[in-house]
């Protein structure tokens, strides 16, 4: 094969060198292509070209030959490096597969049921900006009249952050027969965390429980992004926030709990700062811009409401995140 | 019918001795101007080996012929430190970026066959074989 190539090299090159044309070499151009198909090495060419010029022009001079044969001493490590690289690249595959496997090992493994509950609709949508996300969300619903929800960001992106939610979903799978208060969780979570992450690794959490019967919502935050209460009846938004430190920072640490009365249509929207920190070229976007998305739909199910912040916030960057994103909506109805 | 020659590696000259040996011999079995390039290339990064990392060593040379193929080996020993992690030698990347040049995956490259035998604190002995098509 590379003796047929040479043929072929040899034949271009001579009509080159006759006639200077730019059609010989745009074919040389064509022909280097084919040298990189079959993976014919720098040194390889400097070779063929030599023998075909010995071919085509035997008056040389003897100095000549001398200096290609330096020049494909030059050229070896070339070749070598572009094996190199190729070679990583082809590991570079591999790591982008295992990563995509390890991205659906973690769906599945943090896969959470959201509750079916008569009064209330809820609707999520979780976006990773790498393949493996940093974001956690976690349905508990045990039957009897309280839905919880636990939104979790961990400060990081990508495989790390990936692996530290496994360890607060078994902390709050330990915990789920309970019905514990939002403040009980936080604590709890809290300590596991702290004794079982990384130093360097903080986790932001909001927690939220629904009590059905008497349409109360309790909460609390691990200084995590404030939610935000939709009231219908006056079309106004309410923070809702409340006292308590990131997780994993120290071990023994209170956390405040808050409640909040819904009405009919009222709706809570639980973010992540991937959501409230939305940059466009312009800079981060405005509060206000949040609300209006919100306000526009106010009248839709929540999943409707969900996928539409989405949607919006998704077009304004070019769905290019940078952070992972993700949105709880709980959504009072009509009972 | 084989027959080969080699160079102790002491002084950094010692490395263009191995590889003129190398050259020579190329030439002698027949291969082209690319494959001498390739077979000293690899000749010079295992006596460069030697001479930064154990001190001292050899570099054997010789022609072998196995039925109808005919080839040249390298033989590259030294009683030197051993190498500790063999799989991370022979890392793309491992080597080349600290800018020491081929590094071991370059010379296996280089070569069509390609061997290593070391233990700690006694030292490590590379063989290298390349066939003339």
């Amino acid at each position: 094969m590379p003796r047929e190539i040479g043929k072929h090299y040899k034949e271009i090159l001579k009509q080159y060198i006759q006639k200077q044309d730019e059609k010989d070499l745009y074919a040389g151009q064509k022909f280097s292509r084919e040298f990189i198909e079959k993976e014919i090495s720098p040194e390889e060419v400097i070779g063929i070209h030599k023998s075909s010029l010995m071919e085509l022009l035997p008056e040389t001079s003897d100095q000549i030959w001398h200096s290609f044969d330096f020049l494909i001493e030059m050229m070896i490590h070339y070749g070598l490096a572009l094996q190199e690289h190729q070679s990583l690249i082809l590991k570079q595959e591999e790591l982008a597969m295992e990563m995509k496997i390890a991205a659906q090992v973690q769906n599945s493994l943090l896969k959470t049921k959201v509750p079916s509950f008569k009064g209330l609709d809820i609707g999520f949508i979780t976006v990773p900006a790498k393949q493996m996300s940093g974001d956690y969300i976690y349905f508990l619903n045990d039957d009897s009249n309280y839905a919880s929800v636990a939104v979790a960001d961990v400060i990081g992106k990508g495989i790390p952050a990936a692996l530290c939610m496994s360890i607060i979903k078994f902390g709050m799978d330990s915990m789920q027969y309970e019905n514990p208060s939002p403040n009980v969780v936080l604590e709890v979570v809290n300590r596991i965390v702290e004794d079982n992450i990384d130093d360097s690794m903080f986790i932001s959490m909001f927690y939220g429980k629904y009590d059905a019967e008497k349409s109360i919502f309790n909460y609390g935050s691990a200084g995590h992004e404030p939610a935000l209460l939709y009231r219908a009846k006056t079309g106004k938004f309410v923070e809702l926030d409340a006292e308590g430190l990131l997780l994993g920072v120290q071990r023994n640490i209170q956390y405040e709990e808050r409640s909040v009365q819904l009405e009919d249509n009222d709706f809570i929207v639980i973010m992540t700062d991937g959501v409230t920190e939305t940059r466009t070229e312009q800079g981060f976007i405005e509060e206000q811009f949040i609300h209006a998305i919100l306000e526009s739909v106010k009248d839709e199910p929540a999943q409707k409401i969900a996928d539409t912040v989405y949607q919006r916030l998704g077009e304004l960057q070019n769905f290019q995140l940078r952070d992972d994103f993700t949105i709880v909506i709980f959504k009072k109805n009509e009972r | 019918m084989e027959y080969g020659s080699s160079v102790e590696i002491n002084t950094e000259w010692d490395i263009v001795a191995a590889r003129q040996l190398g050259r020579n011999e190329a030439k002698k079995i027949g291969f082209g101007t690319v494959d001498q390039a390739r077979i000293t290339t690899a000749i010079s990064e295992l006596a460069r080996n030697i001479y930064l990392y154990a001190g001292m060593g050899r570099i054997e040379i010789t022609c072998i012929l196995q039925g109808q193929m005919k080839g040249i080996s390298i033989i590259a020993s030294d009683e030197g430190p051993g190498i500790t992690d063999v799989r991370k030698v022979m890392d793309d990347g491992f080597t080349t970026s600290g800018g020491l040049g081929a590094g071991m995956p370059g010379v296996k490259r280089l070569m069509d066959e390609f061997n290593i035998a070391t233990e700690r604190g006694v030292g490590t002995t590379i063989t290298a074989i390349k066939w003339l098509r």
